[in-house]
C-alpha cells in the first residue's frame, strides 16, 4: 500500500483498498462497520509484535514438508459434463466467463 | 425402543447391529424420525435426504442378511459438518456463495466412512467456511444448544454438536482449525478430537487455513471417537500433508483408560490457559470443574504437576493473522467461475466487476472480515510485522510444547473459558467471539492432538476437559479422556448426556 498508516491503525480508506484488491464490492455501510471491528482486531493481533523472536525461525506447517511426486501416468480425471454441472455458465463444453478487459471486445 | 437408539452409543448400536437386534433401517429411522420431530428448534442440519439415507441402509441390511462381511461401522448413521465434500450431495461450507453446489467427487473421509458401510443422514451446519465459535456465522439459520436453546452450540461445527447432543445423529464429523471440534464438543457435552495435523486426509475438505485444518469426531463417547477417529484416519496421496505413518490403537488406548489405572503417567496443567495469573475471562464455575478433573486424574494415580508455556499468551493474535492470511489465499477460488453463484453478469460488466459482486453477495461479514485482514497483513510493509511474526510466534508455541514434553506426557486446560453463551451475545464483537478459542489454539498451531472430554456442569451446562499430546500420541488423548469420563460417570451414576433438558440441569 502506498500510505501505510501508524502500526495498529486502518483506516477507512485503507479497508476500502484491501476490499478492491480482494475483490470484495463493499458497501458504504460495510466499510464503516468493518473499519471499527478490524482496528480492534488488529490491536489485539498486533501483540505478536510483543515476542521475542531473534534467531526464531518461522512456522509455516506444523509437519515437514517435502515435495511429494507420485508416478507421471495419466489417471481418468472428473467427466466434463459432471464438472461443467456445478458451474455457474457454461457453454461449447466451457466454463463461460465475462470479458477479462476493460473495453468492449 | 426408539429412545433408547437415538441416545445409545454409536459402539452399542455397533454391537446391536451385529448381533441382529437392530437392522440399519430401524436405527436410521428412529434417527430420521427424530430429526423430523426437533430438528426444527435446534437447526442442527442445512440438508437431510430421507431417502437415501433409508436406501444406503436398505442395501447394508441385505448385505448382512445374505452373510457378506461386513466392518463394525456397517449401518451405523453419522452426519457429516458441510464442510465435507460429498458427491451429489449438496454442500455451501454453510455459505451462499456454494448454494445448490452438488460436489462432483467425495472427500476422502466421506469416501471412508461410505466404504465403511455408514449411512449418511446427512449435512450440518456450520459457521461460513468454519470461521466462527458460534455456528451464528452461517449464512444460512441459527443453531441451537440441546442444554438450552437459548444459547449457542459452539463453533464452528455448531451443527454437528447440536446433532449429537440432541440425538439426531448417534456421532458426526466435525473439523478443527482453532478450535472448531473441541469447543462445540465442550459446549454440547460432547467428546470431540482434532487429531495430529496430516493423519487425517484434508482431501475434500473445504479449505479455509491448510496449515492448520483436521478433520475429526464428534461423539457422545470416548470410545466412540476412537472408533470414528480409526476408521477416517490413515495416509492418503491425495493430500499432501497427509503423514504416511500407521495410525496409533485408540480404541484399545480408550479401553485401557477406562479401566482407571493412570499411574506412571505425567499431566502438566498449563498455567497460561486458566492458571494462576491467566484466569481472567475464565468462568470460575469452569476453572472448578477442571480442577476437579485434574484431581480425578491424580487419584487415578497421575502425577501433576503444573507447566508453564509462556508463548501461548501469544497464540490467539498469532492464529487471527496466520488464519485470515491463508483464508484469503484459498477463498480466492470463489471467483463466480467454476462453481456457485455468480452475480452481475449481464454483458455489461467485466470479470473483475463480476467476481467482486459476485462475492460481495456471496460471503457474509464475517468471511470478509477475515479475507481483509489477511490480505492486510500479507501486503507489503506489513508483512513481516504480522503474518512474518506470528509464524515466528508459532515456532515459539511449538518450542513450548517440545520443552514441555520433556516432562510431561499430556498437558491439560479447560477446553474453553466459558460455557455456552446466550445466542447474539457476541456477534457484533469479533474479539469477544475470538476469545472463545484462548485455550483451544496453542495445540492447532503446533499441529498437535487434543481431545475435549466432559469434566461436569457449570450453571447447568457443560464444561470440556482438554488433553493435548506430543503429535502422533493421539492415543494418550484418548487413554486420559476415557479415565475421566468413566471415572465421572461412575461418580455420577450416568453419563453426562443423560442429564440433558432435565429439570436439574435446566439453567435459572
Amino acid at each position: 500500500m502506498s500510505t501505510p498508516s501508524p502500526k495498529g491503525q486502518l483506516t477507512r480508506d485503507e479497508v476500502a483498498h484491501l476490499a478492491h484488491l480482494s475483490r470484495l464490492a463493499v458497501s458504504d455501510e460495510e466499510l464503516d462497520l468493518f473499519a471499527g471491528q478490524l482496528a480492534a482486531v488488529l490491536d489485539a493481533v498486533a501483540q505478536v509484535g510483543k515476542a521475542d523472536v531473534a534467531d526464531v525461525t518461522p512456522t509455516t506447517h506444523a509437519v515437514p514438508m517435502t515435495n511429494v511426486m507420485r508416478p507421471d501416468v495419466a489417471r481418468p480425471s472428473l467427466p466434463r459434463d459432471v464438472v461443467l454441472a456445478g458451474a455457474p455458465a457454461a457453454e461449447d463444453d466451457r466454463f463461460r466467463v465475462p470479458r477479462i478487459l476493460g473495453e468492449e471486445a | 425402543m426408539s429412545a433408547d437408539v437415538t441416545s445409545s452409543s454409536a459402539a452399542d448400536l455397533s454391537s446391536a447391529l451385529q448381533s441382529g437386534e437392530l437392522s440399519s433401517v430401524e436405527v436410521t429411522r428412529a434417527y430420521l424420525d427424530a430429526i423430523a420431530a426437533q430438528d426444527e428448534s435446534i437447526g442442527a442440519y442445512l440438508h437431510v435426504d430421507a431417502d437415501a439415507a433409508l436406501t444406503a441402509a436398505g442395501e447394508i441390511d441385505a448385505a448382512r442378511a445374505k452373510g457378506e462381511e461386513l466392518g463394525p461401522l456397517a449401518g451405523v448413521p453419522m452426519a457429516l459438518k458441510d464442510v465435507v465434500v460429498t458427491e451429489g450431495v449438496p454442500t455451501t461450507s454453510g455459505s451462499k456463495i456454494l448454494e445448490g453446489w452438488r460436489p462432483p467427487y467425495d472427500a476422502t473421509l466421506a469416501a471412508r466412512l461410505k466404504a465403511a458401510g455408514t449411512v449418511l443422514l446427512g449435512k450440518t451446519n456450520m459457521d461460513e467456511f468454519a470461521m466462527g465459535s458460534s455456528t451464528e456465522n452461517s449464512a444460512y439459520k441459527v443453531t441451537r444448544n440441546p442444554w438450552d436453546t437459548d444459547r449457542i452450540p459452539g463453533g464452528s461445527s455448531g451443527g454437528s454438536s447440536a446433532a449429537v447432543a440432541a440425538g439426531l445423529a448417534p456421532w458426526a464429523i466435525g473439523t478443527d482449525t482453532g478450535g472448531s471440534i473441541r469447543q462445540p464438543a465442550a459446549v454440547t457435552g460432547l467428546v470431540g478430537h482434532k487429531p495430529t495435523y496430516g493423519s487425517v486426509s484434508r482431501y475434500g475438505l473445504i479449505a479455509f487455513s491448510s496449515s492448520l485444518d483436521q478433520a475429526g469426531p464428534m461423539t457422545r463417547t470416548v470410545l466412540d471417537a476412537a472408533l470414528l477417529h480409526e476408521a477416517i484416519a490413515g495416509h492418503d496421496p491425495m493430500d499432501s500433508t497427509s503423514i504416511d505413518s500407521p495410525v496409533p490403537l485408540l480404541t484399545e488406548a480408550a479401553r485401557r483408560g477406562a479401566e482407571g489405572d493412570l499411574s506412571g503417567l505425567k499431566v502438566g496443567v498449563v498455567t497460561e490457559l486458566g492458571g494462576d495469573g491467566h484466569a481472567g475471562g475464565y468462568d470460575a464455575g469452569v476453572l472448578e470443574r477442571v480442577a476437579e478433573a485434574v484431581a480425578l486424574l491424580e487419584s487415578m494415580g497421575a502425577e501433576v504437576r503444573q507447566v508453564s508455556c509462556p508463548a501461548f499468551d501469544l497464540a490467539l493474535p498469532a492464529y487471527y493473522l496466520i488464519a485470515p492470511s491463508e483464508a484469503s489465499s484459498n477463498l480466492a477460488r470463489f471467483d463466480g467461475v467454476r462453481f456457485g453463484l455468480r452475480v452481475g453478469d449481464d454483458g455489461s460488466r467485466d470479470l473483475d466487476e463480476v467476481m467482486a459482486m459476485t462475492r460481495e453477495q456471496g460471503f457474509g461479514p464475517e468471511v470478509k472480515r477475515r479475507i481483509i485482514l489477511g490480505t492486510y497483513a500479507l501486503s507489503s510493509g506489513y508483512y513481516e510485522a504480522y503474518y512474518g511474526q506470528a509464524q515466528k510466534v508459532r515456532t515459539l508455541i511449538t518450542r513450548d510444547f517440545t520443552t514441555a514434553w520433556d516432562d510431561v506426557d499430556v498437558l491439560v486446560s479447560p477446553t474453553s473459558p466459558t460455557v455456552a453463551w446466550n445466542i447474539g451475545d457476541r456477534v457484533d464483537d469479533p474479539v469477544a467471539m475470538y476469545a472463545a478459542d484462548l485455550c483451544t489454539l496453542p495445540a492447532s498451531l503446533a499441529g498437535v492432538p487434543a481431545i475435549s472430554v466432559p469434566c461436569g456442569l457449570s450453571e447447568g451446562l457443560p464444561v470440556g476437559f482438554q488433553v493435548m499430546a506430543p503429535a502422533l500420541a493421539d492415543d494418550r488423548c484418548y487413554r486420559v479422556a476415557a479415565a475421566l469420563e468413566a471415572a465421572q460417570d461412575a461418580a455420577r451414576g450416568h453419563a453426562l448426556l443423560a442429564g440433558i433438558g432435565t429439570k436439574e440441569n435446566t439453567p435459572s
